[in-house]
């Protein structure tokens, strides 16, 4: 069993908990993944890892509650525990040659995209950090992201903060104004990473993506999370998750998204009164 | 006085038309009157060749004249002194290729069914009890197995009887590997592996679920950091191979690996009580021809789809599978379209699959298997409407350890290079066997290769105190 240490709402849709899983604090790094499990009758679902304290043996996962898995996730607290937690899994992510770097995210990715951040922060390299949200009231770690960058941009989608526009309005006019970046980091909605793509491509700047897909295994075994990346077809669980934004077919990628859509609804009406009570 | 019966004694089955509806199990077993008449069946042969059929050497006739005297525990452990895993091999062996293949009594009519007295006496004890275990005192050394499937399972069975402290990891969050996630629970009820592992369990092995070797710990940071002497890597075929033609990664289209993952491993068929969720359609099409793809086919059946094919691009004589998996699939009304492969999937606009062009097949001359080689009829395209394609090709070893464990040799395909008599790697203390080595086998040969990899890094360790 895998104790939950600390719980933290963040917004009304996203939550921050802290796993103790000390085997796994031990050799995560940014970029990788982990495999959770709830309970006995429960689904496997891959979260990014948001953070890690090898002394502590915590395991930070930042989630939105988006299917019936999230909102049973989100109606636990601290000192109950998860049934499963397996990782750090998928491929660390690539820093090499990374001196100024955009890192864009997009809805729950703001979340994942700040440990790459960070880690780029940390090892010296120049971050412009864009973010976006629906509005003012969504808006999270804001004083975390500031600590973990050179330059710090929220936007939001109403403007309800200043700023209005979705995240590729600032990306463009960083690079209208000169900036000149060694790579660009997107995590979030494909939608959104396939918008950054396309801007980044005329101007040929490596893009690197971080594919969220659905997985039952996580370890290569299934291959549902399979897609095509340069023509070929790409594991996210062990060759990923993180690809060349510009080989990647996001299209198609979006529709594999979409497979259990309808099971996703039936799943959260069979269980509403449930999540109903949990939540109160 | 022998029973001269040339045939075994039948197994109880649930009929076709009921069970392709249900995930119970399909072959019931023998009552005691059955198991001890059929075991009468037994010459009880001096030479005994039966024994020589079975890769981990089970006492075939002296637990089988155990049977006939109604001494059913006492045959059971007889069994067990050698065979760590009898109700799932009793279940899950092709023993027409082993022991059975080498029964006399087989040179004039059937066999002796000596599979289904495993079973019946592993059965037995499973529900009346049974003597404990011989276990040496603790030796005080350490072993670590990658992999709780069959291979993985049986060698630390083994180690564990001669007295060494045995850990097992394992990926995911239950044990049992192909046991639990590919074999569905018709062929081999899950509540019973977990029975069956939890008697490899009380003999001290401590198995440690959730445990990715390769990324949550190293191979060789068992070896220099967790004070393991010596490593067995069972960690079998678990990467799903493709066809690699256009079209595969619509929706609709699964690895047997996913399909089954889903179905047996996360309980799909019992959606939304659990919460995986799984989709087949009116139409679904297996490619392949071994047990795997029967298994995904009669899951497909059980799952509410109307029409299911086996694709399979040679002739019935060549198909891989099981003869018994053959005859019950097409009891269960799986349709063979035989001598046909596909060519490509087709899609709607939604990226659902609508379709599956194939095309005939012949067979022309011998390849290097030896089997004919199937070719082209040219102009003999068709299309299958069908609305999921499950493709059932094969595995190959997970890449996982290789990548991370540098110096240990690996075929060119993937397989780990391993001693097939002792398991023995390019590295020294690490021992491979199983499907991690062979490629996707049968469990029997996977426990053989457990027990042997035992009997070696025993002689390993030991030679190394001296």
């Amino acid at each position: 069993m895998f104790p939950i240490l600390k719980k933290r709402v963040l917004n009304p849709t996203v939550t921050y908990m802290e796993i103790l899983a000390p085997r796994v604090a031990k050799k995560a790094q940014p970029g990788q993944f982990i495999m959770l499990r709830i309970d006995e009758n429960g689904e496997r679902i891959p979260l990014t890892i948001a953070g890690y304290d090898r002394e502590e043996g915590t395991v930070t996962i930042i989630f939105q509650k988006v299917g019936y898995t999230t909102y049973s996730l989100d109606g636990l607290e601290e000192g109950d525990s998860l049934l499963d937690f397996v990782g750090p899994l998928g491929r660390a992510s690539d820093f090499d040659g990374m001196r100024k770097v955009a890192v864009v995210g997009g809805g729950l990715g703001v979340a994942i995209a700040y440990p790459q951040a960070k880690a780029l922060h940390d090892l010296g390299a120049e971050v412009d950090f864009i973010v976006g949200f629906r509005n003012k009231d969504l808006i999270i770690l804001e004083e975390e992201f500031s600590a973990a960058c050179s330059d710090l941009t929220i936007m939001t989608d109403d403007g309800s903060n200043g700023r209005k526009g979705f995240v590729t309005t600032a990306l463009q006019e960083k690079l209208e104004a000169g900036a000149e970046y060694d790579a660009v980091i997107a995590i979030g909605p494909l939608m959104m990473m396939k918008a950054v793509c396309e801007l980044t491509r005329e101007k040929k700047i490596p893009t690197i993506v971080s594919m969220n897909s659905v997985m039952v295994d996580g370890t290569g075994m299934c291959g549902c999370c399979r897609l095509t990346v340069g023509g070929e077809t790409k594991f996210a669980c062990v060759d990923g998750p993180d690809f060349d934004g510009h080989q990647v077919d996001f299209d198609e990628a979006m529709a594999r998204s979409r497979m259990y859509f309808d099971e996703e609804q039936l799943s959260m009406e069979k269980h509403a009164c449930q999540l109903g009570g949990k939540k109160q | 006085m022998s029973n001269m019966s040339p045939n075994k004694n039948p197994m109880p089955e649930q009929a076709p038309d009921v069970r392709n509806k249900n995930f119970s199990e399909v072959a019931l077993g023998y009552s005691p009157e059955m198991a001890m008449d059929e075991a009468k069946r037994c010459l009880n042969c001096k030479n005994k060749p039966c024994v020589s059929g079975c890769p981990v050497n089970v006492r075939i006739p002296e637990f089988v004249a155990l049977v006939a005297e109604g001494k059913f525990a006492e045959a059971a452990a007889v069994v067990k002194s050698t065979n760590n895993l009898p109700a799932i091999c009793g279940r899950v062996c092709p023993q027409e290729n082993q022991c059975e293949r080498q029964c006399v009594r087989g040179k004039k009519g059937e066999p002796v069914a000596i599979g289904r007295l495993e079973r019946f006496v592993a059965d037995y004890v499973m529900e009346h009890g049974e003597q404990a275990a011989e276990v040496s005192a603790a030796n005080g050394h350490k072993v670590a197995v990658v992999g709780s499937g069959p291979a993985g399972l049986s060698c630390a069975g083994d180690l564990a009887k001669r007295g060494y402290a045995v850990t097992v990891f394992e990926a995911l969050h239950t044990p049992g590997g192909v046991l639990v996630y590919g074999i569905p629970e018709f062929r081999l009820p899950k509540a019973l592996v977990r029975k069956e592992i939890a008697t490899v369990e009380n003999l001290g092995v401590e198995i440690l679920t959730n445990t990715v070797i390769g990324k949550s710990i190293t191979l060789d940071e068992l070896l220099e950091e967790e004070g393991f002497e010596a490593v067995f890597v069972a960690s079998g075929a678990g990467l799903p191979n493709f066809q690699k033609i256009p079209g595969e990664n619509l929706l609709g289209v699964y690895s047997a690996n996913e399909f089954l993952t889903r179905i047996n491993l996360m309980k799909a068929y019992d959606f939304p009580q659990h919460a995986t969720p799984i989709k087949v359609g009116r139409v679904a099409a297996v490619i392949g021809g071994g047990n795997v793809a029967m298994d995904a086919a009669r899951c497909a059946k059980r799952m509410g789809a109307e029409t299911v094919y086996i694709v399979y691009r040679r002739s019935d004589a060549e198909l891989p599978a099981r003869a018994e998996e053959v005859h019950h699939a097409k009891e269960e009304g799986i349709l063979f379209r035989l001598l046909t492969n596909p060519t490509q999937i087709i899609g709607d606009e939604q990226g659902r699959v609508k379709a599956m062009e194939v095309v005939e097949m012949e067979l022309g001359e011998p390849d290097a298997s030896g089997r004919r080689r199937p070719v082209k009829k040219p102009g003999s395209e068709y299309t299958l409407d069908v609305d999921t394609v499950i493709i059932a090709i094969g595995n190959s070893p997970n890449p996982l350890i290789k990548a991370t464990t540098p110096g240990l040799e690996c075929q060119c395909w993937g397989g780990i290079v391993a001693d097939e008599e002792t398991g023995k790697t390019s590295r020294e203390a690490v021992y491979a066997g199983g499907d991690a080595v062979t490629g996707a086998a049968t469990v029997i040969l996977a426990m053989g290769a457990g027990k042997k990899a035992a009997a070696a890094i025993h002689e390993y360790i030991q030679n190394k105190e001296k």
